[in-house]
């Protein structure tokens, strides 16, 4: 007990301090770097939205108390955009999380030849600029694009996907599919990491490939799986470039493409309001961290850690 | 052999030829859904040889192609697809009219002309296969391609040579030293990836607005020589796998934690480095966000993919340009790809499977 508690008081050796040292300032780059291109941004960003900084007005900068969020309250565009914004996570999150997965589990399958032919084609739009891969899947979506030439022969008469708000959102979900790659790389390395073992008992116990996926695979990827979904939430919550490149940020069809991010950022680009536009990030960010922490939470009820019993 | 073993070997047998048609059938299966994945690159690139009027017609086909044409006695005929007598045939329209139409065909016209009964607005045009390659060199010019790509080079190799030599001091220090802080520091560190950039971006814009950096290449450089989580991870990762055995024979020999990481740390940390360069350049090289708020009034400074997007915003009208421009800024990244997939794919495993 005592001895817990003393073991910090013991004053460091020479050597230990000169070898702290050293790793602090190897360090450094990244301490400065921390503070000045996270830390004190993120502190100015919470201290504008309670003042009036705009950069193409010459008003004094002054406090304001709790305009801005009063603003916001009264907003409907912040709200409506958040909207949009939520509206695509719905769709988006379970295909970013499940068909990385799938895929993975597929290229991975035993029953498969050519795996790493496949999987290096899985992963090769990873590279493609997404500037560049929204103009392709724009080209693969008009109205006589691949995708409806490829419906109409199985007899589905095709929809309108860039000019109809009800299916821009599965069109920009589509697009999405050559953002998987690193997901789909991921996935399989989590799978090659589950012990042979596991699935040899789970045979000896009679258990088919349905019960070894649940009973096996499922819990054993769950760290992996949760990893990706954090990292989903992270990025869809601030989603808006493709958009932004299709329809010049428009939000055509019909407002059916302006989302949050694109709300903040012709806040604070086009208009050069700085201190609303922090007000729009820190509910940003608040809603992020506040579902974050929601899925960390959960997670203990389901993310399976090995080692851990 | 007894009746048995034989039963017992053709039951095998069968499970056998069984076990090889799933194979196949799940392998073909598999290769489509990659093949249609991967469809859109082939639009683009046969897109990108196509005329105006060849995509702007609804039922024209795949493959790059001009309506044909015919040159008879000095005229110059279209080309359509006739069905006579159950066949189809190629024919060349010389007088068109309502209700019938006179026709030679190309392949013999010293037969005369060919009458066909109905309207030959009805008809589909044939084509001939013609790739137009001049498209490449017509947006070479309007998009001033050499400009683009020169930006793109020099900011994606600065900011890579700063993001390397940054990551390696950092990861060397978290990987090798013990300090106080340090675990709290990294998980400080990886937690920098959770953050939503618009929370930093507001007050730093306004700062390079105030310093006179907005409009020049600085906010895109500088932050780069200041390391940045991903890759700090990745380094740092690999570091720790070297034995120190062997920095401990260097510094017995007399060599400083500088010297070390640069005689012993580096040379042996060759993949980890050769990953963190490929990701970065090809991540700078596909960036847009940055360089578009910070580069918006000044296109001769812009890389490519700013470049790009804006030339899509001029020339809509003409889908085969935009797609030809996409092919031009792609194929950096996607040859270094096929050249170092195994980097690449080793490297992404090295960042998702720790967590």
């Amino acid at each position: 007990m005592t001895a817990i508690r003393t073991r910090r008081r013991i004053p460091m050796t020479l050597m230990a301090r000169r070898e702290a040292r050293h790793g602090y300032l190897f360090i450094l780059p990244w301490i400065i770097g921390f503070l000045a291109f996270t830390a004190i941004p993120m502190a100015a960003t919470f201290v504008f939205t309670f003042l009036n900084i705009s950069l193409n007005q010459q008003e004094p900068i002054a406090f304001v108390g709790l305009d801005n969020y009063r603003r916001l309250l009264g907003d409907e565009q912040a709200w409506s955009s958040l909207g949009v914004t939520f509206r695509f996570a719905l769709l988006w999150l379970p295909v970013v999380i499940v068909v990385p997965f799938l895929l993975a589990l597929a290229v991975n399958s035993k029953s498969i030849r050519g795996s790493s032919l496949m999987r290096v084609l899985l992963f090769m739009p990873y590279v493609v600029p997404f500037v560049a891969s929204a103009l392709i899947w724009q080209n693969m979506l008009v109205d006589n694009g691949w995708v409806n030439r490829a419906l109409g022969w199985i007899g589905i008469s095709p929809p309108s996907w860039l000019n109809d708000p009800t299916w821009v959102i599965p069109g920009l979900v589509m697009m999405g599919f050559w953002g998987l790659g690193a997901g789909i790389i991921i996935n399989l390395a989590g799978l090659r990491g589950i012990p042979t073992e596991l699935y040899d008992a789970a045979r000896l116990d009679g258990a088919g490939w349905w019960r070894q996926l649940r009973h096996v695979t499922i819990p054993m990827m769950s760290p992996v799986l949760f990893y990706t979904m954090i990292l989903a939430v992270v990025e869809v919550m601030q989603y808006f470039l493709v958009p932004l490149v299709l329809f010049n940020g428009t939000g055509d069809p019909a407002g059916a493409t302006r989302f949050f991010n694109l709300y903040l950022y012709q806040t604070f680009f086009t208009y050069q309001e700085m201190s609303y536009g922090s007000t729009l990030a820190w509910l940003l960010f608040v809603i992020t961290l506040v579902v974050t922490l929601l899925l960390f939470r959960v997670s203990r009820h389901w993310v399976h850690y090995a080692g851990e019993r | 052999m007894t009746s048995q073993s034989l039963r017992a070997r053709r039951v095998m047998e069968r499970a056998d030829v069984a076990r090889k048609i799933r194979v196949a059938l799940m392998t073909i299966a598999m290769f489509a859904v990659v093949a249609a994945i991967l469809s859109p690159l082939a639009q683009m690139a046969l897109s990108s040889v196509k005329s105006k009027e060849q995509i702007s017609q609804a039922y024209s086909p795949v493959l790059p192609s001009d309506p044909r044409t015919y040159a008879h006695d000095g005229e110059t005929y279209d080309v359509y697809r006739v069905p006579i007598d159950g066949e189809e045939r190629e024919l060349a329209l010389v007088k068109k009219g309502r209700t019938e139409s006179e026709f030679i065909d190309p392949d013999n016209p010293g037969r005369g002309p060919i009458t066909w009964q109905g309207s030959w607005r009805n008809l589909e045009p044939s084509w001939t296969l013609a790739p137009k390659w001049s498209n490449y060199a017509e947006v070479w010019g309007l998009i001033d391609y050499p400009r683009l790509l020169f930006n793109t080079v020099a900011l994606a190799v600065i900011s890579t040579i700063g993001t390397v030599i940054s990551c390696t001091l950092v990861a060397y220090g978290f990987a090798r030293f013990r300090f106080p802080g340090r675990g709290p520091l990294f998980t400080l560190l990886i937690a920098t990836v959770f953050l939503p950039t618009a929370v930093t971006l507001i007050p730093t814009y306004t700062v390079y607005a105030q310093i006179g950096w907005v409009g020049t290449w600085l906010p895109l450089l500088v932050p780069t020589f200041f390391g940045n989580a991903y890759n700090v991870f990745l380094l740092r990762q690999y570091f720790m796998t070297i034995p120190r055995a062997m920095d401990e024979a260097a510094s017995i020999d007399g060599a400083g934690p500088l010297r070390t990481l640069v005689s012993v740390i580096v040379p042996q940390a060759w993949p980890a480095i050769t990953a963190v360069t490929l990701f970065n350049f090809v991540y700078t090289w596909n960036d847009y966000f940055t360089p578009l708020i910070y580069l918006s009034g000044q296109p001769d400074l812009q890389p490519l993919q700013v470049g790009l997007a804006a030339f899509n915003g001029l020339f809509y009208t003409n889908p085969a340009y935009i797609q030809a421009g996409t092919m031009m800024t792609i194929a950096v990244p996607v040859v270094l790809f096929v050249f170092f997939q195994r980097t690449f794919v080793r490297g992404i495993m090295a960042t998702g499977v720790e967590k």
